[in-house]
Order: C-alpha cells, then sequence, then structure tokens
C-alpha cells in the first residue's frame, strides 16, 4: 500500500515548510523545505538523527509553532496563519498532542487530567465527565482514574496523557518520542496501545528513534538536517535501510 | 488578545477559572495570607477610620442637637453687592428698637432675645477678676438657651424697662470672687458700675464635644442696662418652635428685618440669619476632608498591597510556566489564560477584603468600648462594607492584568520547555 494509492484525502499536506532560527549571528535551518502529505487512517513514523528537525515539524504540525514559510494545511484549511485564538481552538478540536515527557498536572487525578482540553471546548459540562471516562476506557486506565500522576507508573502516565489527546477526538494523534522516557516492556505497552487505536481508524504520527517502534507504523518518513530523506512503506523502508547500513559497513571497512 | 466568546462559555470559564482560583489559593494557603496582609491592612484601617467618622458625626450631630438646631442667629452683614457694598459695617450695627414687634410679625419663632457681649473687670472686696464676659439679655433668653436661674430670681420685665443695675452670675464667678454661697443682694463692682446680684444662673450644660474643659465666668445683666453701659454689636437669637420649621422661622425674620430696615426689593440684605445646621455643614465638610486624607493613606497602603499581589502573581505564572504551555497546548486561548490568572488576582484580593473587613468589624467593636464614650456610636456603614469589596476586586484587576497578560502571551512551546 503506497501513499499514492491510498484514496483517503490527505489530512495534513505540509508544502516546502521552513524554520529557521537565530541564535547569535548564526541562522540554523531546524527545517529546510519539508513537503509531505499525511493521509487519513495513516500511521505515520517519523525517524532521523538528533538534531534532524522532527521535534521542530511536530511541533509545526502541532499548530503550537509556526514556520518561518511554507504552507500547512490541516484538513484542506490553511493553520499556520491563524491568530493565535483561532490556533488555539485548532489545537483544542483537531490535534491530539503526547509529548515525551507527559505533562500532567500533579494536583489533578487521571480523570481531572484527561478532561482539561474539554474545560477549553464548547463541551457542555455534564457531557466533560462521560467523555473523559470513555478516553481513560480506550487506554484500559479505569481503574486508576482517581489517582494522581505521582502514584501511577511511567507507562500509566503516558497513557492518561494518550486519553487526553483523545478526548477531544481529535483528527490527527501527534506523539513525540512518546516512549522516550520508558522502559522496553511498558513502551512495547505503549506502541501496542498505539496500534490499536490505528485499527480503531485514528490517524497517527509517531516520532522515535528505535526500529521497533517505527516498525509497527505503515509509513516511515526518514529526515537529515532538516529535510525528508526518505518516505517509504514500511517494508521497502526496511529493504533501504539494511541496504544502507551493508553499504555503511562497507564504506568503514567494518569486519 | 481578544475575548470573543459567547456570555455563556464566558460564565463557563469564568466559575472554572474561579474553582482554579480557589485549588491554586488553597494549595498555597500561608503565601496566600502573608500575600493578602496589604490588602488586609488597607481595608481593615479604611473600615475603621470609616466607622470611627460615622460615630464621631452622630456624637457632634448630638452635641449640637443639646444645643438646639431649633436656633437662629441674626447678625449684621455688610452685602456683596449694591450701593452698601463699600459702607462702614459698624454703620450697619442693629438697634435695639429694629427688634420690637419681632414675635408678632414672625408666628415660627417662639422665643427672641437680644444679646450684646462684653468683656470687662469684675470685682466684690478685694477681689478682681478680670476679662469676665459680659452678656445683655431679655427675658426670653432662658428658654432659648435651656439655662435656668437655680437661686434668687431671673430678670423681671421692670428691670429690662427701667435699665436696672442687676445681674446674674454664675457658681464660678461666686466662687472666684469668694462671694457668700447665698450670695442674692450681695453688690458686685462690673466695670465702673455697681450692680446687685439677683440669683444665681446654671453654668453651661455639659453639651458633647463643648461640654468639656472649664466654663467661663459668666455675668449676665439686662439687655438695656448692657446698651446704656455700651452701644455694642447686637445680635439676635431667635428658637423656631421645631427644628422643622425653621425655614419658616428664617423667611418670617427675613421679611420683618428687611421691613424694620427699609430694604427694598431687590437690594441685598443687611444682615444673615445663621442656623445651627451651617456649623453642621461645616463640621461635615470637616469630616469628609478627615476622610480624604484617611482615604489617601488607605490607598497608599492598599497601593503597597496591590503591588505585593502583582508580585506573588508574577511569581505565580513563572511557576507555573510548564502548566500554562501545557493548558495552551490543549487549547486553552490566550484570554481563558489571561482570565485563569485575573480571577486568581481578584479572588486572593477578595479574601484579603473580607479578612480586613472582620478586622474592620473587631477594631470597630474596640473603638465603641474606648472610656470617653465619643464613638460609642461607631459602625461600619453598609455601603464602606460594599465599597471595601469592590475596592478589592478593582485592586485585583489592577495587580493582577499585568501578570496575566503575561501568561496568555507565553509561546506553547517555550513554556513547554521551561524547567
Ligand atoms: N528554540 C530553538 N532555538 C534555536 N535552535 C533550535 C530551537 N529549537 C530547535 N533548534 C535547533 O533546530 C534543530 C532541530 O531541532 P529538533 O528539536 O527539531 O531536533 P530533533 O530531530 O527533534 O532532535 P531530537 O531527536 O534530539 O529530539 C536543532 O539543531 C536544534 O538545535
Ligand atoms: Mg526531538
Amino acid at each position: 500500500m503506497t501513499a499514492s494509492a491510498n484514496p483517503s484525502p490527505a489530512v495534513i499536506r505540509v508544502t516546502e515548510l521552513k524554520k529557521q532560527y537565530k541564535v547569535g549571528a548564526e541562522t540554523i535551518h531546524a527545517l529546510d523545505g519539508v513537503t509531505l502529505d499525511i493521509r487519513a487512517r495513516e500511521y505515520v513514523a517519523i525517524m532521523g538523527a538528533s538534531g534532524s528537525g522532527k521535534s521542530t515539524l511536530m511541533n509545526i504540525l502541532g499548530c503550537l509553532d509556526r514556520p518561518s514559510s511554507g504552507m500547512y494545511e490541516l484538513d484542506g484549511q490553511a493553520v499556520s496563519t491563524l491568530s493565535a485564538a483561532a490556533m488555539a481552538r485548532v489545537r483544542n478540536q483537531r490535534i491530539g498532542f503526547v509529548f515525551q515527557s507527559f505533562e500532567l498536572l500533579p494536583r489533578f487525578s487521571a480523570l481531572k487530567n484527561v478532561e482539561l482540553p474539554l474545560i477549553y471546548s464548547d463541551v457542555p459540562w455534564r457531557s466533560r465527565r462521560k467523555m473523559a471516562r470513555e478516553a481513560v476506557d480506550r487506554v484500559s486506565l479505569t481503574d486508576r482514574a482517581r489517582h494522581r500522576p505521582n502514584q501511577l507508573s511511567g507507562g500509566q502516565r503516558q497513557r492518561v496523557a494518550i486519553a487526553r489527546a483523545l478526548v477531544c477526538r481529535p483528527t490527527i494523534l501527534l506523539a513525540d518520542e512518546p516512549t522516550g522516557n520508558l522502559d522496553t516492556v511498558t513502551s512495547a505497552e505503549i506502541l501496542r496501545l498505539f496500534s490499536q487505536l490505528h485499527e480503531q481508524g485514528q490517524t497517527i504520527v509517531i516520532v522515535t528513534h528505535e526500529p521497533d517502534v517505527a516498525a509497527h507504523a505503515n509509513r516511515i518518513i526518514r529526515m537529515r538536517d532538516g529535510k525528508v530523506l526518505s518516505d517509504l512503506p514500511v517494508e521497502q523502508d526496511n529493504a533501504v535501510a539494511s541496504h544502507r547500513e551493508a553499504a555503511l559497513r562497507v564504506q568503514k571497512g567494518a569486519p | 488578545m481578544r475575548l470573543f466568546l459567547h456570555p455563556i462559555s464566558l460564565l463557563r470559564l469564568l466559575l472554572q477559572s474561579a474553582w482554579l482560583a480557589l485549588d491554586q489559593i488553597w494549595a498555597n494557603k500561608m503565601r496566600s495570607i502573608l500575600t493578602t496582609i496589604g490588602i488586609i491592612i488597607g481595608v481593615a484601617s479604611a473600615t475603621a477610620v470609616i466607622a470611627a467618622l460615622t460615630g464621631l458625626r452622630l456624637y457632634v450631630l448630638e452635641s449640637f442637637e443639646s444645643i438646639g438646631t431649633n436656633k437662629i442667629f441674626i447678625v449684621p452683614e455688610r452685602p456683596q453687592t449694591g450701593k452698601l457694598k463699600n459702607s462702614n459695617g459698624w454703620l450697619l450695627r442693629f438697634h435695639p428698637e429694629e427688634f420690637s414687634g419681632l414675635l408678632e410679625h414672625c408666628p415660627s419663632v417662639a422665643n427672641f432675645t437680644r444679646s450684646m457681649g462684653q468683656r470687662l473687670d469684675v470685682s466684690y472686696k478685694d477681689k478682681t477678676e478680670s476679662g469676665v464676659s459680659i452678656t445683655g439679655i431679655d427675658p426670653q433668653w432662658h428658654q432659648i438657651e435651656n439655662r435656668f436661674v437655680t437661686q434668687g430670681r431671673p430678670f423681671s420685665l421692670i428691670d429690662g424697662q427701667q435699665a436696672r443695675p442687676v445681674c446674674l452670675i454664675n457658681p464660678k464667678v461666686r466662687d472666684k470672687l469668694a462671694l457668700p454661697t447665698n450670695c442674692v443682694g450681695e453688690t458686685i463692682m462690673v466695670g465702673e458700675a455697681r450692680f446687685t446680684i439677683m440669683g444665681l444662673i446654671e453654668e453651661h450644660p455639659q453639651t458633647g464635644m463643648f461640654g468639656s474643659g472649664d466654663s467661663e465666668l459668666e455675668v449676665f445683666i439686662p439687655f438695656t442696662s448692657a446698651w446704656r453701659m455700651n452701644n455694642g454689636f447686637i445680635v439676635g437669637i431667635a428658637a423656631s418652635r421645631s427644628p422643622s420649621v425653621s425655614e419658616d422661622a428664617r423667611a418670617e425674620l427675613t421679611f420683618f428685618l428687611r421691613k424694620q430696615r427699609h430694604i427694598k426689593p431687590g437690594e441685598p440684605s443687611t444682615f444673615r440669619l445663621e442656623i445651627i445646621e451651617q456649623y453642621l455643614t461645616q463640621f461635615n465638610n470637616m469630616a469628609t476632608m478627615i476622610t480624604l486624607v484617611a482615604a489617601g493613606i488607605v490607598a497608599i497602603s492598599l497601593v503597597v498591597g496591590g503591588i505585593g499581589i502583582m508580585n506573588i502573581m508574577l511569581v505565580s505564572v513563572s511557576e507555573r510556566t510548564r502548566e500554562i504551555g501545557l493548558r495552551k497546548a490543549v487549547g486553552a486561548r490566550p484570554g481563558a489564560i489571561l482570565l485563569q490568572f485575573l480571577v486568581e488576582a481578584v479572588i486572593l484580593c477578595l479574601f484579603g477584603g473580607l479578612i480586613g473587613i472582620a478586622i474592620g468589624e473587631t477594631l470597630t467593636y474596640g473603638l465603641t468600648k474606648l472610656p470617653n464614650g465619643g464613638l460609642a456610636k461607631a459602625s461600619i456603614p453598609f455601603i464602606a462594607i460594599v465599597a471595601s469589596f469592590f475596592f478589592s476586586a478593582a485592586i485585583g484587576v489592577a495587580s493582577g492584568m499585568f501578570p496575566a497578560i503575561k501568561a496568555a502571551r507565553l509561546d506553547p512551546i517555550e513554556a513547554l520547555r521551561h524547567e
């Protein structure tokens, strides 16, 4: 299944996206002309070396940041030029963002944390609790709903964060290294959860360093120096990757 | 950074913010209390000062009541306009006969007396007192001033008609001149003339603020006798039948005296009527002054309190930068963040105000128990409590605005990166 063969419409379309940071006299090109489409129901993994611009891209896709130039359309609407309030609304309604460090509010229970996006939405008071419970059920944390973050394990905390990202039923779920702070076993659990959500029809973009994580996805985008290096379905990517590794070994003259 | 929200959403957000703020304040109980001390002191002192002034006003009002608010003083006055504008004031003074027939023409006036004061030496045997107040009065003076003869008798009509050398003294004169306890019939020297004591007059009643201190040495003589000694400056004192008709009395007196003085319609009067209420107005002006000064002091302490609130809100914003970033990341509009911090500052100030009012009430209770009793009726008017509340809220808005704007303007990514 290639991207071009997929009949579903593009949820995300970015064209020639650039982001520069000025640090002193130096200009850092964190993103240097990224163009890509992401279609509904895709599960995309973004990989690349540290500093290649993955987080920068994710922040822009999540409407947390604005590009220096280029176009970003979400569901056919140009969003990077919206006002701060309109951007907030987009984040609230259409985007679920999962952070590496969970970002839960320590004084609130898991359920209250999940409810947080709803208080900034138009959802009436009475429906909120119900929606939050549903989201907590989806991440299988029903029996921990009353616990505070410091009473939960890392994996459970990330589940709370995922429930919070899902509670407003976003068009797209974005996760920047969601397993970065977790051990292998817990990571596997979280990845299973993502796969499950994908099977339920959720569009997912995930940033990761680990090849096993990427293996769960159905498309892998590799980045280097702010550019897209390759953008392939997972099977082809694997082939290319092993080929590339072999080439590298030859270059380095490894045994 | 607009707050373009539906009223219901706004209300919902407000309640939400209030709930969050209460939670936050509760989480930092000690800090919140310390922060609001400025507001507490400001509101407590403001309410206490207002309570004290309210009590003082009542007290002064009662004091004036005891002198009689139905008293009207009639004094000559050079008009500000007209042909008499530059005349010699002395020529405008009253003559004794100008008042004859006054009571018949002024039905709202119950009593009237002419009064003429001077200061002379008074002596008895080898004792002399200088600068004694000598007042010429008509018999009705007793009713107007509410001071009566306790020993001997008041002046008779004959005393007045014949300008007899008779006098009434107060007990203080008797004591100072070492007169016998029953001094009626004794003769004293008033200035150059001999006067026979007819009776003893009550001391000036101990009326509130005017009663404090020593009473004067007072000698009273018939008005005509005084006039014979010295053609001085006459003041008329009228008492209206009741304070409610004092305006009528005033109008009648004006009409009567203008006729007596042959003042043509349109020309200004050459006299002035003073009602005790005018002095009340003066007191009110003074009280307003005190209020303003106190308000200034209180305002300063509230400004200091406000700066304290602003400071703690800035601390709060920087402590919760990550939380703000997260809230923004999940869809909080700048307006919602602004409101959250603004509401927190306002609630903090309202708490301060509430505690301040409670302390103010306690202080007021203390004031009412003060030994001299002048503030026995001190109390915080309801309007002052309401005003304190609004004022506290206003300080909350003023001091919370800057930190709240700062929070609302935070960039979500920057904020989430904050350590
Ligand atoms: N706020 C910033 N100011 C200056 N430079 C920045 C800023 N944010 C990112 N950069 C630079 O932009 C480049 C891309 O950073 P980014 O965080 O997107 O990398 P990444 O691919 O997410 O790396 P990692 O895998 O380590 O998370 C880096 O060189 C980084 O130093
Ligand atoms: Mg990154």
